[in-house]
């Protein structure tokens, strides 16, 4: 089975978030970036998953600059077999959607798969976007995903129910908790993955359909109002009279 | 240039979310001086939407919610016939999987999770989440059709009048590709992202065997239950349960956090509710911070005054 697994380099959950150029970009100095959490804890780990039990390859692709090298090691080190870059700035989900599927679309994939959704941008889109540029199904925010030959087995969870979808391969999937658990890079990998090919490609040409004008804070929270364990009926009194949310 | 509004009104109840979006796209007719054309598939209830203030509803009923090829065919057919504009759906499940992918066909640019209406004062700008919540942005969409998904509690809902036309699509989707073989319910109570009340907790309730009173609290308060990862991580609750910036996030009117020490990463999925209640043994958890009210004190005493209270609260209404 041939995987392909979008990973995407973005600031660690813990960052400071500030802006520059007249709030026009993400300040990145003094921040850490990691591999996109569901891209890695729920797709990539699947993808090594399914490639370890019934064998194969899983390739990762990221759109980015050489800064993101770093982050797509730690994808190699966790198991991926080799890496592809597409050199390109991840300004606009479709922009990287394009890039992903010019990339893909001769290489016959078995299954993409990706993070429901990137913990910066928070978009849900590059994801479906591949799908339809590749005019293949998609499953999205799956929970658990089996393969058997070529037929696809995924749960989904919608409106708080469990649907339960089958497909035949290829397919696009995007991936939410329940997928599989966290793996931590040992040190066989981590020196593994400095030799595994990561390859560098030129983006192909294409226009941005959006822009990201402004980025703003939002306003500062009113300070906390305390009351005694004591008297903690209170709450639902003031939830009531005051806050005005039952 | 007419207004599309994709929406999952299955069921006999209209779904908040699809009545916000409908709200959502009506406004954005008012703008642009266009109609609404309601697209909506499956067991819908015409009857209930032609009511909404809509020009027209075009109901697929053979078409799920799964094969999102076959809806997005659905979309750009009903988008070409009817000059749209802008397109619209609800930031779900649904919508997270077939916006993107007419935004994609069309080439049109998308606002993912839009919270606000466009802002058209030269351009075409609409603000959105990002950073989990911790920042906003606002988006310009430089094609000429636009996309635009809404976030569910983002808009008040508004209810409209008028009788639309109903039609039944009869146009060819394509075969489906992907078939729904099963669906477990969930059982009763409005799911999470939708939820407009949560009571959650986490490891400060010491096991699964505690949350009996943490159910009482969410049904005296009409409230959906959650909790925090390494609950979910330890299998005390289910996954769906586990709010926060690696499992659910939601944006209630009320967050009642038990339990919870506030980890950033907690806070990035819950930083959208409208009242934050924390209730803590250790006064400097870091979830206070972010709290409109808290109380300092034991989870297993605090709990039983708030349902108790609670219960007295609904009995005298």
């Amino acid at each position: 089975m041939k995987i392909l697994v979008l990973i995407s380099h973005v600031p660690d959950t813990t960052a400071r978030i500030g802006f520059t150029n007249d709030n026009t970009a993400y300040d990145t100095s003094g921040v850490t970036f990691i591999v996109n959490p569901y891209d890695e804890w729920y797709a990539l780990v699947r993808a090594l998953e399914l490639k370890e039990a019934q064998g194969g390859t899983v390739t990762t692709i990221t759109v980015g600059g050489a800064d993101t090298d770093a982050t797509i090691r730690k994808a190699l080190a966790i198991g991926a077999d080799d890496a592809v870059r597409v050199d390109a700035r991840p300004n606009d989900s479709y922009a990287v959607a394009f890039q992903v599927a010019e990339y893909a679309k001769d290489k016959g994939y078995d299954l993409i798969m990706a993070g429901k959704e990137t913990i910066d941008h928070n978009g849900s889109q590059v994801g479906p976007m591949v799908a339809e540029l590749l005019e293949l199904p998609f499953v999205s925010l799956a929970t658990k995903l089996d393969v058997s030959g070529t037929t696809a087995t995924a749960e989904r969870d919608v409106k708080g129910d469990v649907e339960v979808v089958e497909a035949s391969l290829p397919l696009v999937v995007s991936c939410a908790k329940g997928m599989a658990e966290q793996r931590i890079p040992n040190m066989r990998g981590i020196m593994a993955a400095r030799t595994k090919p990561l390859t560098v490609l030129p983006a192909v040409s294409s226009e941005p359909l959006t822009e990201t004008v402004r980025f703003e804070l939002p306003p500062p929270k009113q300070a906390v109002k305390m009351i005694p364990a004591d008297d903690a009926g209170k709450l639902i009194e003031l939830l009531h009279t005051e806050a005005k949310v039952i | 240039m007419s207004v599309i509004v994709l929406a999952d009104t299955r069921g006999a109840k209209v779904a908040k979310a699809a009545l916000e979006t409908v709200t959502y796209g009506r406004k954005v007719a008012e703008q642009a001086g266009g109609t609404v054309t309601l697209v909506t598939f499956g067991d819908a209830p015409t009857d209930r939407l032609a009511g909404l203030g809509v020009a027209k509803v075009i109901v697929a009923r053979s078409a799920s919610d799964a094969d999102t090829q076959q809806l997005t065919r659905l979309v750009v057919d009903v988008a070409g016939k009817e000059n749209a504009g802008t397109i619209i759906f609800t930031h779900d499940a649904t919508g997270k999987a077939v916006a993107p992918r007419v935004a994609a066909r069309l080439k049109a640019g998308q606002v993912a999770g839009a919270i606000t209406l466009p802002d058209t004062d030269g351009g075409f700008k609409v603000k959105r989440n990002v950073f989990s919540g911790k920042a906003q942005a606002w988006v310009e969409v430089k094609s000429p059709v636009k996309v635009i998904s809404v976030l569910p509690n983002s808009i008040p809902v508004e209810e409209g009048s008028g009788t639309a036309t109903v039609e039944e699509y009869s146009g060819d989707l394509g075969a489906a590709r992907i078939t729904v073989k099963e669906v477990r319910k969930a059982g009763e109570g409005v799911p999470l992202p939708e939820a407009e009340r949560v009571v959650s907790a986490g490891r400060g309730l010491k096991g699964p065997e505690n949350w009996g009173m943490i159910e009482e609290l969410a049904k005296e308060l009409n409230a959906t239950t959650a909790c925090s990862r390494p609950v979910a991580d330890m299998h005390w609750r289910p996954h769906h349960e586990h709010v926060g910036q690696t499992g659910v996030a939601i944006r209630p009117n009320l967050y009642i956090a038990i339990g919870i020490s506030g980890a950033i990463q907690h806070l990035a999925g819950v930083n959208g509710s409208k009242v934050i209640c924390v209730i803590n043994s250790d006064p400097e958890a870091p979830f206070f911070k972010a709290a409109d009210y808290g109380i300092v004190g034991d989870a297993f005493i605090v709990v039983p005054k708030l349902i108790e209270a609670a219960r007295k609260f609904n009995s005298e209404r």
